[in-house]
C-alpha cells in the first residue's frame, strides 16, 4: 500500500471536514469504549489477566526463535508447509507462486492486516488472480478501493447510506437492483453475493490471531464465520501471519483470547474461534488438501532486544484506537498507511521508516488512555517518545521546532535568566491584555490563537514574584 | 499555599527551581531534559515533600525522571528519591495529609475535568471531588466524559492546531452540556486550553484551578477573565 503518512497534517485537515466520517466517528468513540468498560467490569480478574497476557508475550518474544522453530516442526509433522518471508516482497512472491501452482483464478480471503501490509491484493490482481475479501467490512472497502480505517472494523469510517450506495453500484450487474436501507438487508445481500465466491475459490487465505507452537495450529477469531468457509472449502489454505503471532501453548491462547475480545468489542469472546491444524487428514470429511503458513518478518526482528520490542506484544485488538482522542477526531485514513491510531504511530515508523511516518508519533497528546486500556500493557506513549527521540537525534524534527526548543532549554538551564525572562513576559502580557483579559491573536502564537483565545496573566507578577513579595512582608 | 499552610505545612519555594523539562522531554531532546532534571533534583534536595499544583509536572518528577538516568546509577538514585517525595497537590492533601474538608464557599455549579497526567500517572480522581464536596454552596455536575483529553498536550496544541481544536471543541461542548457555570481542573495547560476555547466560543463559563475554589479564593478573577 502506498503510504501518505508524510501527508498526515493534510490528511487530518480533510478528515476533520468530512461530514460522513465525523458522523461515523461520533458513534465509534462512545460505543467501543463503553462496551470495553462494561466487559472489564464484569470480569474481576481482568486486570490480572492483562498482566498474564503481557508476561506470555514477553516470554515468547524473549524466546521467539525457539517457538517459531517449534511451530514449524509441528506444522511439517502435520503435513503442512511453513514459508519464511523476510520482506513484504518475499511474502507476495511466495503467495503468488502458491496460487500459480494450483492454477488459482479466485482466492477467498478472510481479514488479514498482514495482507494489507504487504499489498497483496494489488499484486494478485496484476497477476490475474481475483482476491475476494469475505469479511463484510473488508468486502465493502474492497468494492470502494479503499484501505481499512481500523484494524478490526475496516469500514468503520462509512455510514450505512454510503454502504447502500456502494452495494447498489456493484451488485446491480448481479441482479440486485434495489437500494437497501436496512442494515440486515445489506448484510443478507452481501452474504448472497459472497456465497458463490466461497464456492468458486481455488485458494483460501486468512490471517491468524495466534500461531500455537505446541500444536502447530493457527488460531483465528471472527464474528462472521467467513474464515471458516474460506479455510475449509478451497483445496489450498494459506495462513499469512507475522513472526510475533506465535505463542507457546493452547493454555496461553486461552488467556490471550479472554483479554482480546473484551478489549476489542467488549464481547466475552468473538462469535467464532477456529483452530486450523494442518491439512485434511485421511477420513476427514472436508478441509484443504494443502496447508501453507507464510510467516513474515518485514523488519520486526530488528526491534527484538531493543527498547522498542514492547510493540511486538500487540494482539491487534484495536482498543488503543477506540480510546484515542486523536483517532477519534480524524479516523484511521489520516494516518496514511495500514495501522492507524497509537499502535500505528509506533509500528508504522518501524515498518516504513521514520522519515516517512515521523508525524505519527508526534501527533499525540500523551494522554495515556491507550496504555491504560492495552490488554498487553504496551507503553504506547513511551514508545512514541522513543521515536521522537530518534527523530531529534537524526535532525528530522522540523527546524523551527528545534530552534525554538534549543532557545527555550538554554534559558531553562539558567534559573535566574529564566525567572527574569518569564517575569518580563508575564508583565508584558498582563499589561497589553488589560481591559480584555485575553488575547485574540499573539505574534508567534498563531497555532494557539487561530482557534483559542490566550488568557492574559492577572496583574501582580509571576507566582515567584508574588511569593517573594509576600515573604518580605511577613518575614522582614 | 493557603491550602498547604491551613493543613499545617511549612511551605518553601526554592528560588532556583525551573520548569520540569517536559517540553524538551516530549520533543525528543533527552540531553536538555537531563540537564534540566539535574537542576530540579538539586533545587528540591532535602525537602520531605515536593508538591506541584499540576498533575503533569508532578507526573514528570514522579514517573519520568528516574528513567532518564538509567546510565547513571548515582543520579538515578537521587531521581528515585525525589520521585518518592513528589506529589500532586490534591493527592498530597487527601492521601498524605488526610484532609477531608476545607473551609470555603463557592456559589454555583461546577464541573471537573480530569487532567490526563494526574488521572493516569498519579491516580488523581476522587481526591478533588472529596474536597469539593465540602465547599459550601457548590454543586458538582459531571461531564459525560471528564476523563477524555482536552487536546492540549503541550506542544501538540500548536504543532497540530486543527486536531487539537477538534478535541477541545468536543470538550467545551461536553462542559456546556452540564450547565455548570464554572470549569475546574488541576493542570494549568489544560485550563488555559479550555479557557481559551470557551472564550473564543463566547461561552460564559468561568475557568479556575481547583485549588482556587478550595482555598476560598473563588471571587478572584478567573482565568482570562477581564476585571
Amino acid at each position: 500500500m502506498q503510504s501518505t503518512a508524510h501527508n498526515f497534517k493534510h490528511n487530518a485537515h480533510d478528515a476533520l471536514r468530512d461530514a460522513n466520517l465525523q458522523d461515523s466517528l461520533s458513534k465509534l468513540k462512545v460505543g467501543f469504549s463503553e462496551r470495553r468498560r462494561q466487559a472489564a467490569e464484569r470480569l474481576p480478574e481482568f486486570e490480572a489477566l492483562r498482566d498474564r497476557a503481557r508476561d506470555i508475550k514477553n516470554h515468547t518474544l524473549a524466546n521467539l526463535d525457539f517457538y517459531l522453530e517449534e511451530f514449524e516442526r509441528k506444522v511439517i509433522g502435520l503435513g503442512g508447509h511453513v514459508h519464511w518471508a523476510p520482506t513484504a516482497e518475499d511474502a507476495r512472491r511466495i503467495i503468488a507462486d502458491l496460487c500459480k501452482s494450483v492454477g488459482a483464478r479466485t482466492i477467498a480471503k478472510s481479514k488479514s492486516m498482514i495482507s494489507e501490509e504487504i499489498g497483496l491484493n494489488d499484486h494478485l490482481e496484476a497477476l490475474g488472480v481475483e482476491p475476494v475479501e469475505t469479511d463484510l467490512g473488508e468486502y465493502i472497502i474492497q468494492l470502494r478501493h479503499e484501505p481499512p480505517s481500523h484494524i478490526i472494523a475496516p469500514a468503520v469510517h462509512l455510514t450505512k447510506d454510503q454502504v447502500a450506495d456502494t452495494f447498489l453500484e456493484h451488485h446491480r450487474a448481479l441482479g440486485f437492483t434495489k437500494r437497501l436501507t436496512e442494515r440486515n438487508d445489506l448484510v443478507a445481500e452481501a452474504r448472497q453475493v459472497l456465497r458463490q465466491k466461497f464456492l468458486d475459490a481455488d485458494v483460501g487465505l486468512n490471517g491468524a490471531n495466534f500461531l500455537v507452537a505446541e500444536t502447530g495450529s493457527s488460531m483465528l477469531v471472527t464474528n462472521e464465520g467467513n474464515a471458516d468457509l474460506s479455510n475449509t472449502l478451497p483445496k489450498m489454505q494459506i495462513v499469512l501471519a507475522s513472526i510475533e503471532k506465535v505463542i507457546p501453548t493452547l493454555e496461553d491462547a486461552a488467556v490471550l483470547l479472554r483479554v482480546l475480545a473484551r478489549s476489542a468489542t467488549g464481547q466475552e469472546s468473538s462469535a467464532y474461534t477456529t483452530l486450523n491444524t494442518g491439512p485434511k487428514r485421511d477420513g476427514d470429511l472436508d478441509g484443504p488438501s494443502q496447508y501453507h503458513v507464510v510467516i513474515l518478518d518485514n523488519g520486526r526482528s530488528s526491534v527484538l532486544g531493543t527498547k522498542m520490542q514492547d510493540m511486538l506484544r500487540c494482539i491487534r485488538c484495536g482498543a488503543c484506537m477506540n480510546h484515542c482522542p486523536v483517532y477519534g477526531a480524524i479516523g484511521g485514513h489520516a494516518y496514511g498507511w495500514v495501522y492507524p491510531g497509537p499502535i500505528g504511530a509506533v509500528l508504522t515508523p518501524q515498518l516504513i521508516g521514520v522519515e516517512e511516518a515521523g508525524n505519527l508519533p508526534n501527533a499525540s497528546t500523551f494522554c495515556g488512555r491507550c496504555e491504560s486500556v492495552c490488554p498487553v500493557r504496551i507503553p504506547l506513549p513511551g514508545l512514541m517518545r522513543h521515536w521522537r527521540e530518534r527523530e531529534f537525534e537524526r535532525h528530522l524534527t522540523p527546524r523551527t521546532v528545534r530552534q525554538g526548543l534549543s532557545l527555550w532549554s538554554f534559558v531553562a538551564r539558567r534559573p535566574k535568566l529564566y525567572r527574569r525572562l518569564t517575569g518580563w513576559a508575564n508583565q508584558l502580557l498582563a499589561l497589553f491584555g488589560r481591559g480584555e483579559g485575553r488575547y485574540r491573536s499573539l505574534p508567534l502564537a498563531s497555532g494557539w490563537t487561530r482557534f483559542r483565545d490566550f488568557p492574559a496573566p492577572q496583574p501582580g507578577g509571576t507566582f515567584h514574584t508574588q511569593w517573594a513579595r509576600q515573604r518580605s512582608r511577613t518575614r522582614p | 499555599m493557603k491550602l498547604l499552610e491551613d493543613a499545617g505545612c511549612v511551605v518553601e519555594v526554592p528560588p532556583l527551581q525551573v520548569c520540569c523539562g517536559q517540553p524538551a522531554y516530549n520533543s525528543g531532546d533527552r540531553a536538555s531534559t537531563k540537564a534540566i532534571a539535574r537542576q530540579v533534583i538539586d533545587a528540591f534536595e532535602g525537602y520531605p515533600h515536593v508538591v506541584a499544583p499540576s498533575g503533569s509536572c508532578a507526573g514528570m518528577l514522579a514517573h519520568h525522571y528516574p528513567g532518564l538516568f538509567d546510565d547513571d546509577p548515582a543520579m538515578k538514585a537521587r531521581a528515585e528519591n525525589l520521585a518518592g517525595r513528589c506529589h500532586e497537590l490534591m493527592s498530597f492533601l487527601v492521601d498524605v495529609l488526610g484532609v477531608a474538608k476545607v473551609k470555603a464557599r463557592y456559589q454555583g455549579a461546577v464541573t471537573y475535568h480530569d487532567s490526563c497526567s494526574g488521572l493516569r500517572e498519579l491516580n488523581v480522581k476522587q481526591q478533588p471531588r472529596t474536597l469539593l464536596g465540602s465547599v459550601q454552596g457548590l454543586t458538582l455536575r459531571e461531564m459525560k466524559t471528564p476523563e477524555v483529553c482536552c487536546g492540549f498536550g503541550g506542544t501538540f496544541c500548536v504543532k497540530y492546531p486543527e486536531i487539537s481544536n477538534a478535541m477541545v471543541g468536543e470538550k467545551t461542548g461536553d462542559i456546556a452540556a452540564t450547565g455548570a457555570d464554572t470549569l475546574l481542573a488541576g493542570d494549568l495547560g489544560c485550563l488555559m486550553n479550555m479557557a481559551g476555547k470557551l472564550q473564543r466560543e463566547g461561552r460564559a463559563v468561568k475557568v479556575r484551578h481547583v485549588a482556587e475554589v478550595l482555598a476560598d479564593m473563588g471571587s478572584d478573577a478567573a482565568i482570562g477573565e477581564n476585571r
